[in-house]
């Protein structure tokens, strides 16, 4: 399987990102923002980072990137699509997933691992984890405080589509949404970053079965 | 203005100017003055600290660069090399803290960059005055905002670092930044203009009016109009920051590059004279080729302004081309700016006309003053203390809190929350530990950090102060299970031409050598910022000290917080404490007073390695050295890091308080479980130590003294600095 990483100007979790899916068994591939061409990838990731140092707003510049065309033509046949941290933001921005990430309450960054519930398995993403299953995932943003209006966040827990849950809310995010999934539910977008605890040296690998949900999906699909 | 009045407002003395004019031949013009003010200033020239500089010990076995480069260079195993280096930028961040402390660390990533490096940890040293002053809670949020700010942005973790509060740091805040780079060990750069011909190319940022004269700045005393120096400031750009990483590891992996160097204080001046004066060669700017980002600007303001984000290659013609393309897929401004030449002048054209032509070398040797070393009178008297006269606490456990929720001693999680410390997932052991831990990825070798002072004991006993401000980061780095291998610091003091700092300086240096000898860690890098003055008087001398150490299998490493039930705590180290100078002092009876603990530092060495080879054989997982707050504070931490309690016996039999919180160097906690006791005390044959208690319940108690609650010594110790003492805008609560 073959998963690709957008690398926008100011991208900082892409090696990261990069790292990880080897890690996971997949095949990584860098996707400069200056090309519209996803290289044939089975699956992208859109990472976090400050794309186009945040100027504007977090994602806003980004989002018309040349890339982001056949990744919304990606996104829109049913690729799995992930955005992690500025990647969820870019998402927003681009329309692919409601709502906005909006400055913590606590008007500071804030970095540390937070205890979190998965919401549904039921994406190509969460796929091998249990429904309601708690892990610790680390976050690392200014501006991760998730809102909607309360018509579009009463749709997305009815139609289960809150992705992950803060046990402990660290930006002020409606209903602790931490994630999230479009309609079709192949694009998910998370606060938290599971690429940072995907290796027991680093003290933890929980968040390697994200990368591994999704290989197991492509292999279910094939 | 006369000519005087010229150079006296460049920060040139009468002495410096006729130098210039003896060196020249005849007299500069005002942009050849703007030169040699930069490069002899004390920021760049290091005209007062060279000759006590030259005590420190550079060489070992594994030092691969030593000063004199951008950063120093040690050898990592593997085939890797780590780079790195710590500086100052206290004045900026004095008038204007965000910005002073965002380019700070800029500036410190570019420094690492320069050697070829990919930066990968970001490490601090800062000092505030008390936080009660409104003040000193605006510079301490805008500072840390700041680190937060850029190095979260452009994606280089902060891992590491110290904060500490003491009134001598009010509105002369110090922020020093470290910064540490991977490189393969035979790929690293020298900044050296060499091959006549070959061509000078400027890129990055766009040239502005930024910073004109900081150099100059930093090198005088803080006062009123200090504040209107805020022009002078620099502002950050860490997006342009992080493309300019992302270049110029690109443009040495396409190996279009014959040299590297950044442009920091004196911007292109500095940075073409010592690339000039390295080759050998001569340097030849054309300001009109230069990206600016505002018109009009005069040729001395072009090659003196301190614009970030910029960096300065030599490049052969032929590859030219390739490395301005690679540049513009960056996004970054870049230009040929000019070439290196025969002549040994830094030569400044604006088209075909030269507007200043100055030797190179005359500008990289600033001239020297060597002082007395006069041991001021006041030191005497403040070293005075009789404890026997001091009160003993009534209540040992209401002091311990006391102490555990004091600023200099309580949790700093409200400040690494800020910094993003995991980007890279590299960050082995998170920040709050002894020292930071990262992996060096595709192997099993890891390295630590840790940046270390004590401006109280610096102050009361420079010397001896300096020699435990290099012992305790070797403990530190022992602690974690790290070899310490080099050092590179940060000499933070007052104005050398007055006599008290100047013998302040003096002394820590020699203490720091001193110990750096004995200990075997070379200084390999390192910056001086003196004239740390405000009206009210100079900072505590502080020689911030950054030291890096080596893991050969980063598996096996120790943090503080205990790990079982039923381990025995073992006390390793001559245990001799004493009140003077201690936190304890100042929290409880608020005297700074007293001749701190001079380091031993034959014992200190046996016992951090003892404590060091315990942990990289994998027999001690948990150790913690005792440092600011004595044994009391350190078990607390164990505890309350830990979350299980432990139960000590006393320790001495003379006044208790000295025993809990009176301070010690070279003494290390170990937590170790029943069946490894006797590997272990095999290790310590030789060295002092003792059992002193075992791990377990949900209570510290030393008998008859303590007994606390863990959720009593958490809530303590669990402070936001922020919320608490400095609230936006608000009063203190």
């Amino acid at each position: 399987m073959r998963i690709g990483v957008t690398i926008f100007p100011g991208s900082n979790c892409d090696h990261d990102a990069l790292f990880v899916i080897e890690r996971a068994g997949a095949t990584p591939v860098e996707l400069w923002h200056a090309d519209a061409d996803l290289k044939g990838v089975d699956a992208v990731v859109v990472p976090g980072g400050f794309s186009y140092g945040d100027y504007l707003r977090p994602g806003g510049i980004a989002r018309f990137s040349k890339v982001m065309g056949p990744l919304e033509e990606f996104a829109g046949s049913g690729g799995p699509v992930l955005g992690v941290c500025n990647g969820f933001q870019v998402l927003t921005e681009a329309h692919l997933l409601p709502g906005a990430l909006l400055r913590n309450t606590g008007m500071r960054f804030v970095c540390k691992r937070v205890p979190a519930c998965i919401e549904t398995t039921k994406t190509p993403w969460t796929s091998l984890f249990e429904s309601g299953e708690e892990i610790a995932l680390p976050v690392a943003h200014n501006e991760g405080n998730y809102f909607a209006d309360p018509r579009t966040l009463a749709k997305l827990e009815d139609e289960g589509r809150v992705v992950l849950r803060y046990l402990e809310n660290p930006n002020g995010s409606l209903n602790d949404i931490a994630g999230i999934c479009n309609a079709a539910r192949n694009v998910v977008g998370l606060m938290p970053h599971p690429e940072r605890v995907s290796d027991e040296t680093l003290g933890s690998d929980e968040g390697l079965k994200v990368f591994d949900s999704v290989l197991s999906y492509a292999e279910a699909k094939v | 203005m006369s000519i005087q009045e010229t150079y006296a407002a460049l920060g040139l003395s009468d002495f410096e100017y006729e130098r210039i004019v003896e060196l020249l031949g005849r007299a500069p013009n005002y942009l050849e003055l703007s030169l040699f003010s930069v490069m002899w200033s004390e920021h760049c020239g290091y005209k007062n600290s060279r000759p006590l500089l030259r005590r420190f010990l550079n060489r070992g076995p594994r030092v691969l660069q030593g000063p004199g480069e951008n950063a120093g260079v040690v050898e990592a195993g593997g085939g890797w090399a780590l780079v790195f280096k710590m500086e100052s930028h206290n004045h900026p961040s004095a008038v204007e803290p965000y910005e002073g402390a965002a380019t700070g660390v800029g500036g410190i990533i570019r420094d690492v960059l320069a050697m070829g490096a990919r930066p990968v940890a970001l490490l601090n040293s800062l000092r505030f005055g008390p936080l009660e002053e409104e003040r000193n809670r605006y510079l301490f949020r805008e500072v840390v905002r700041g680190i937060g700010g850029y190095g979260n942005a452009i994606g280089v973790p902060t891992v590491g670092g110290e904060v500490e509060f003491a009134p001598a740091y009010s509105s002369n805040p110090l922020v020093n930044a470290m910064c540490i780079g991977l490189v393969r060990a035979d790929d690293f750069l020298r900044a050296r203009a060499v091959g006549e011909g070959n061509l000078v190319v400027l890129f990055g940022a766009k040239t502005g009016r930024d910073g004109i004269h900081g150099a100059t700045f930093a090198s005088d005393d803080l006062t009123e109009e200090s504040e209107e120096k805020r022009p002078n400031v620099q502002v950050g750009d860490p997006f342009a920051g992080k493309m300019l990483i992302e270049c110029s590891l690109s443009l040495l992996k396409e190996d279009l590059l014959v040299s590297l160097q950044d442009l920091g204080a004196a911007g292109i001046t500095s940075s073409a004279s010592e690339m000039a004066a390295k080759g050998g060669f001569g340097v030849e700017i054309d300001v009109e080729k230069v990206p600016l980002r505002e018109p009009d600007m005069e040729p001395w303001e072009i090659v003196i302004s301190e614009s970030q984000e910029r960096m300065l290659a030599i490049v052969e013609p032929r590859k030219a081309e390739e490395a301005l393309a690679l540049a513009e897929k960056f996004e970054l401004a870049a230009a040929v700016v000019g070439c290196v030449a025969g002549h040994g002048e830094l030569r400044i054209l604006q088209g075909d006309d030269i507007v200043g032509s100055v030797s190179a070398r005359y500008l990289a040797d600033a001239p020297v003053y060597e002082r007395e070393v006069v041991t001021p009178a006041h030191l005497i008297e403040a070293r005075r203390l009789s404890s026997g006269n001091l009160p003993v606490p009534e209540n040992y456990s209401a002091v311990l809190l006391r102490m555990l929720s004091h600023p200099n001693l309580c949790s700093r999680r409200s400040v690494y929350e800020q910094y993003d410390h995991q980007v890279g997932t590299n960050t082995v052991v998170l920040p709050g530990a002894d020292a930071a831990v990262m992996r060096i990825k595709g192997t099993t070798l890891g390295f630590a950090a840790t940046t270390d002072c004590r401006g109280r004991y610096c102050y009361l006993h420079p010397r001896g102060g300096g020699a435990a401000a290099v012992a305790e980061a070797y403990r530190n780095l022992s602690c974690v299970g790290a070899e310490p291998v080099a050092v590179t610091d940060c000499l933070n003091f007052g104005s050398p031409e007055k006599r008290e700092a100047y013998y302040q300086l003096a002394a820590c240096i020699e203490g720091m050598a001193e110990a750096c000898e004995v200990l075997g860690t070379p200084v390999v890098s390192g910056n001086v910022s003196l004239y740390n003055e405000t009206e009210e008087g100079a900072v505590y001398p502080t020689p911030a000290v950054g030291m890096v150490g080596l893991f050969e299998d980063v598996s096996r490493r120790a943090t503080p917080g205990f790990k079982r039930v039923g381990d025995e705590i073992l006390l390793v180290g001559d245990f001799w404490p004493v009140l003077d100078g201690s936190e304890y002092l100042e929290i409880v009876h608020g005297r700074v007073a007293g001749v701190p603990p001079v380091p031993d530092l034959a014992s200190e060495k046996a016992v951090s390695d003892v404590v060091q080879r315990a942990i990289s054989t994998g027999v001690v997982d948990t150790a913690h050295d005792l440092s600011g707050g004595g044994l009391a504070v350190a078990l607390a931490e164990m505890a309350l890091v830990g979350s299980i309690g432990a139960e000590v016996r006393r320790l001495s039999v003379g006044r208790q308080d000295v025993a809990l919180f009176g301070e010690v160097g070279g003494c290390v906690l170990l937590a170790v479980p029943e069946e490894k006791l006797e590997e272990i005390e095999e290790l310590l044959e030789g060295v002092h130590y003792a059992r002193i208690g075992r791990t377990g319940g949900g209570r510290l108690k030393v008998s008859g003294l303590l007994d606390l609650k863990l959720v009593e010594l958490v809530e303590a110790y669990e402070q936001d600095l922020f919320e608490r003492h400095a609230p936006e805008g608000g009063q203190l609560g």
